[in-house]
């Protein structure tokens, strides 16, 4: 243990712990701005900074360690001039109409500038333009980017993917898509991690409720919105509400109050793809040995990370489709009829905890119901939020409203999906009493929960060992698919969501800086499947009526073509690029 | 009133002066990456700084550059723009009145050619193509990588073994290396920005003198691969030292009796003490490499046939073979090669110069060594000829100085002629031609030219040609592997496009080069070998780098090593350097910035800890 002294105040550290974190830890608060814990410590915006005495000048405390008989100023006549003073320089090129920003209210500049009282700036402002293309699913506003490089950093060293870097050299260095690319034609899987450890309003989701509203405006429009999973852990964390309180209910009677017309739980449809992800497991296992394991296919990000990065496993992948697209296609393929609309009249929108699905919903491969895309539009949580505050509606007096029939409530299994782990957990509930025509204890196979990046687990199923692993963050997926490549682990039946902790802690889900809520709601997850009276995707009343009415079996004709896609039926830029060589 | 005045300099112009000397530091110390057109347009602002004003292209003419500039910079140029540029700068240089307009308009005029690609870039898409992908000035500039922020700052926490672990990460020739290495680190250290570049291969050698014996780690498990390397110089057994701590089976051919190459063969013991050498290569054989001495590949044995027993070769023969002058009298008794001497004096088999007048030709590193060591044999008069002035010798200064110091003539600006010699055939006289500098090469270096003076004759008993060394590619050729230049043609990967698990490196390479680009060479070979034969070993040592101080030694100066009194050391050929005092070494470890913690260093490529 270190002893010093911040602020007048005695305190002990352990060795190696920066200035910041130890005068956190007693409680002494340092501001910062590009700092995030354990991934960004590289003293870039000098907010930070403290003075130590014998030390000309003032240190960076994000990234400077304590040592024995420090002495330490957070707040001398140096120490405000410095802090001040660099945020009004950063400020200097920072579009500041925060009035019109999506931040506003969520912003650590902000905060920052305003604590500091800072009134008007002494310098000129030079603010960079905004440019970027309209297509992206994933928004970056150059003219509120402060260079913090969390950005960057996010894609490094969590995701592996090295989407974001530094641009350009001197006072023009800024940040943009690596090796001089577009981020139409990079390898970005829209994950939004970057997104949502954005400290400002830089980057962002492609904000697309004015597409929502103009559905509802539409007389010949019938709007089917559906609910993912994860949605109802986070919903309700910006407008107030605990999470006992954010039932999911009230997002149908706040969604049916702006207009919508039909609500359902995207849940049904993840019991839908155990039922069908499941028999193609039982499949494969059944065909005997492979080289690689079946990776999971309910995430687009994950997706879109194995064909740029492996297209020559693509083929490992499940050929199910991701619930939001399952749901859409039965939505426009065979409820429309059910609920008396022609199915060209049906506008369907998914509120997901992900900026993936903006891209997986436009696929060419996505519209097989036959009425345009299976999925008209895809909203994240965070502009669901935007959309109950834009209607002034008080989420404290909203009821709860049932989804709406004839698909209602899911299973617990369907609601675990949002979390890691949870798809494995669910599809390993169903392969148990496809083969022993008999459930297992709901919680026999919860080895695989977890916030660990990498996890495995073997279960027996028909007398075999199953070897089963998950990973959440593309850096952890990478560090499974190298192992695997190199032989170093083997694996029958793969789970891989694209954010760290799962969907629950998806790109488009609420955030707050400096905070990692995935666990927390990943929880919240299991709480609810804990309390579910169904606990198995097979057990979904609505599932068995929609495979006895409609589909058949799992895997057959109709389910294959509604239900499962072809990952090759379009391609990632990179494979464009290929095929044009 | 007075006729005359004496004029002094005012306040401001002190400052001013002072300002220069801390921007041309600056630039020194300019790191790798930067975008050329922004530089190009942060030097015209300083050249217009110093326009006198009086005519219009250098007036307004870099005044309109800087704007068009700017606006390619911003993203807003077009190719117009970029044509403007160039006419202007062409109009410049073709009609300013003086040298500031003309030189300034120049240096625009010659990045518009030669880093079109970026203001194209510019202009395009508004993008850079440059970045700084290696943000530690002394560790992007020493070809093997080696962390030097880290060793520094463990020698100023006087754990010394830990700084040879550390560096044998990248190079395991670490006293070899503290002896002689030319260290290119030193040249851009931005302690330059504050006073002075960091004494940082002084440094090495106080760790390398203060650690005692470092064992190396432990090998990975066997890998049943083996591998011939093929010389056993700094390259080759730096290759072998990783391939072995890989796991793999490694077996060294080299010529000589005994291990070191240029090392022992090349670099006299003042310079390179034996014993130090012979640590190194205990060190590195003590992971287990096999070693065949005095094997000749082409003759003992051939390339096919080592191909037959191993999974891979390395080839880091060097730069062994001598170069000719090609005039008269060469052939005549008393001319030898440098390499001839050198290796001699590595076998222990030491000319007898006594009495002797000797004359060098050459102007290189090897010259001096060749210089220095006549002077220690005994020679009477010791003389080296070099056709170009002393500031354009290849050798390093204090190298020459040295030689200076101990006695020794250089003789500049004298092109050989011809060798004479008596009716036994033994030299008498070097014959030369008085040299003037004349215009430029492309090298940037001015060229000799014959001076209007008649030949000087400079008698002589020994002439030792040191004007460079060549490859004996023979063997090499014969088995299919490409000579380009006399050089062997190897990827920048090390290895070929068509010759299958060969892999090449070091001066034959690259011609005669320095033991740290050797060393470099061994190092990406092993990488690659590594690759090639299906494994991936991670090179990494488990030393944890002190945290930074918050604060740096003051401005002030950098430490330099001395060397023993001239008179007492041209008599022996014990080491020359005397190494740094305890006191000296922690004030020089003190002024370390630190560029791997603070700066770009802590964002971005500050420590690259395996590879």
């Amino acid at each position: 243990m270190v002893n010093l002294t911040i602020d007048g105040k005695q305190i002990q550290a352990k060795e190696n712990t920066t200035i910041l974190q130890a005068a956190r830890d007693a409680g002494i608060h340092i501001p910062s701005l590009c700092y995030l814990k354990d991934i960004n410590e590289i003293g870039a915006c000098r907010v930070c900074v403290v003075e130590v005495e014998g030390v000309d000048r003032t240190v960076s405390s994000c990234n400077n360690v304590v040592s024995e008989g420090m002495v330490v100023h957070t707040n001398s006549p140096k120490v405000r001039e410095v802090r001040k003073t660099n945020v009004e320089l950063i400020l200097s090129q920072h579009d500041s109409k925060c009035a019109m920003c999506l931040r506003s209210g969520n912003c650590t500049l902000q905060d920052l500038a305003n604590d500091l009282g800072i009134r008007k700036i002494p310098f000129e402002m030079k603010v960079p333009p905004y440019q970027w293309s309209p297509r992206s699913p994933l928004i970056r506003d150059a003219s509120k980017c402060i260079k913090c490089m969390r950005c960057i950093q996010i894609c490094d060293k969590v995701q592996d993917l090295h989407i974001w870097d530094v641009e350009g050299t001197g006072a023009r260095t800024t940040v943009d898509v690596a090796y001089n690319n577009r981020i139409m034609d990079s390898d970005c899987s829209f994950c939004g991690q970057c997104v949502t450890h954005c400290p400002v309003g830089a980057l962002s989701e492609r904000d697309d409720t004015d597409k929502f509203y103009a559905a509802l405006a539409d007389s010949k429009k019938k709007v089917i919105v559906q609910i993912a999973p994860a949605v109802r852990a986070a919903w309700g964390e910006e407008l107030g509400l605990s999470e006992k309180d954010a039932a999911a209910g009230k997002i149908v009677t706040a969604l049916k109050q702006m207009g919508a017309d039909y609500v359902f739980d995207t849940d049904f449809a993840a019991d839908l793809t155990i039922m069908e992800e499941g028999s193609e497991l039982l499949h494969r296992l059944a065909e005997g040995e492979h080289k690689y394991p079946m990776f999971t296919s309910c995430c687009p990000a994950w997706i879109r990370f194995l064909k740029s990065q492996y297209p020559d496993m693509t083929d490992c992948l499940s050929t199910a489709k991701s619930p939001q697209q399952m749901f859409g296609a039965v939505i426009k393929g065979y409820y429309a009829e059910k609920l008396g609309i022609p199915k060209e009249e049906v506008f369907s929108v998914s509120i997901m905890p992900c900026i993936s699905k903006k891209s997986e919903h436009i696929l060419p491969t996505m519209a097989d119901a036959g009425a345009g895309q299976d999925v008209d539009l895809v909203l994240t949580t965070r502009e669901l939020v935007r959309l109950i505050r834009a209607d002034h509606i008080n989420p404290a007096d909203l009821e709860i409203s049932p989804f709406d029939s004839p698909i209602g409530e899911a299973t617990g299994a369907g609601v675990i999906f949002g979390v890691t782990g949870g798809v494995m957990e669910a599809a390993l509930r169903s392969a148990y009493f496809l083969v022993n025509g008999e459930n297992a204890a709901p919680d026999a196979f919860k080895d695989v929960r977890g916030q660990d990046g990498w996890r495995e687990a073997t279960f027996t199923l028909a007398g075999k060992d199953l070897k089963v692993a998950v990973a959440s963050g593309l850096g952890n997926a990478r560090k499974l698919v190298k192992a695997l490549r190199r032989g170093t682990v083997k694996y029958d039946f793969v789970e891989i969501m694209a954010c760290p902790g799962g969907c629950a802690g998806g790109g488009g889900q609420p955030m707050k800086d400096g905070l990692e809520q995935a666990e927390r709601r990943g929880n919240h997850l299991y709480f609810l499947d804990d309390i579910s009276e169904l606990r198995f995707s097979h057990d979904n009343p609505a599932v068995q009526a929609l495979y006895k009415d409609f589909l058949g079996e799992p895997l057959s004709e109709k389910a294959h073509h509604l239900l499962h896609t072809d990952h090759h039926g379009w391609k990632m830029p990179r494979e464009e690029r290929m095929d044009e060589k | 009133m007075s006729r005359l005045t004496i004029i002094t300099p005012d306040r401001a112009q002190t400052v001013v002066e002072g300002l220069y000397r801390d921007v041309e530091r600056r630039i020194t110390a300019s790191p790798p990456g930067l975008c050329p057109v922004d530089m190009a347009a942060a030097f015209l602002k300083l050249c217009h700084a110093q326009t006198c004003g009086k005519c219009v292209p250098c007036r307004v003419g870099l005044s309109q550059l800087q704007l068009l500039l700017e606006k390619v910079l911003d993203g807003d140029g077009t190719m117009a723009d970029l044509e403007l540029i160039e006419k202007t700068a062409r109009v410049i240089k073709n009609s300013a009145d003086c040298a500031i307009g003309f030189e300034a308009a120049k240096m625009v005029l010659e990045g518009v050619i030669g880093f079109r690609d970026d203001y194209l870039e510019h202009i395009n898409n508004k993008r850079c193509l440059f970045n700084i992908y290696q943000p530690v000035p002394c560790v992007a500039l020493c070809p093997a990588n080696v962390d030097i922020p880290g060793y520094i700052s463990l020698i100023s926490h006087e754990r010394y073994a830990d700084a040879v672990r550390l560096i044998r990460k990248d190079n395991p020739f670490v006293a070899a290396c503290a002896m002689v290495c030319e260290h290119p680190c030193e040249a851009r250290c931005r302690r330059n920005m504050v006073d002075d570049a960091i004494n940082i291969r002084a440094l090495k050698r106080y760790a390398v003198d203060h650690a005692g014996i470092v064992p190396v780690p432990e090998c990975a498990p066997p890998t049943g691969k083996k591998i011939a390397v093929l010389g056993g110089g700094p390259g080759g057994l730096s290759a072998a030292y990783y391939l072995a701590l890989m796991g793999h089976h490694v077996e060294v051919f080299e010529k000589h009796k005994k291990l070191g190459g240029m090392l022992r063969y090349g670099i006299p013991s003042y310079r390179l003490p034996r014993e130090k050498l012979d640590e190194d290569i205990e060190a590195i054989l003590s992971t287990g490499i096999t070693v065949h001495t005095g094997v000749t590949v082409g003759e003992d044995i051939t390339m096919a046939q080592i191909k037959e027993k191993f999974d891979c070769i390395y080839i880091s023969i060097g730069a062994q073979s001598d170069k000719k002058l090609g005039i008269e009298g060469e052939d005549k008794r008393g001319v030898m090669s440098a390499v001839q001497m050198l290796r001699n004096i590595g076998d222990g088999a030491m000319p007898d110069f006594t009495n002797k007048r000797v004359v060098i030709i050459g102007g290189g590193n090897v010259a001096m060594d060749c210089t220095r060591s006549a002077k220690r044999l005994g020679a009477a008069s010791v003389t080296c000829v070099y056709r170009r002035r002393k500031v354009d010798m290849t050798a390093l200064p204090d190298e020459v100085e040295g030689a200076i110091g101990e006695g020794c003539e250089i003789m500049c600006m004298h092109a050989p002629l011809k060798i004479a010699g008596d009716e036994d055939d033994n030299v008498t006289a070097l014959w030369a031609q008085p040299q003037i500098v004349g215009p430029m090469d492309s090298g940037g270096r001015p060229r000799p030219v014959a001076a209007d003076a008649p030949p000087v004759r400079i008698p002589c008993d020994i002439i030792i040609v040191a004007i460079g060394q060549g490859i004996e590619t023979q063997p090499f050729e014969e088995y299919g592997v490409p000579i380009k230049r006399g050089v062997i043609d190897a990827l920048a990967s090390s290895d070929f496009e068509n010759v299958e698990g060969v892999f090449a490196g070091g001066d034959c390479v690259t011609g005669p080069a320095t033991v740290i680009r050797a060393i470099a060479a061994g190092k990406v070979a092993a990488a690659n070998i590594d690759e090639y034969l299906g494994f991936n070993h991670a090179i990494t040592v488990d030393v944890e780098i002190p945290a930074p101080k918050l604060h740096f030694y003051p401005a002030g100066g950098r430490v330099n090593t001395t060397e023993r009194n001239a008179g007492e050391r041209n008599h022996d050929f014990n080491l020359i350097e005397c190494g740094l005092t305890h006191e000296e070494a922690m004030q020089e470890s003190s002024r370390c910035l630190r560029c791997d913690h603070y700066g770009y260093g802590n964002f971005k490529g500050g420590r690259v800890d395996k590879w």
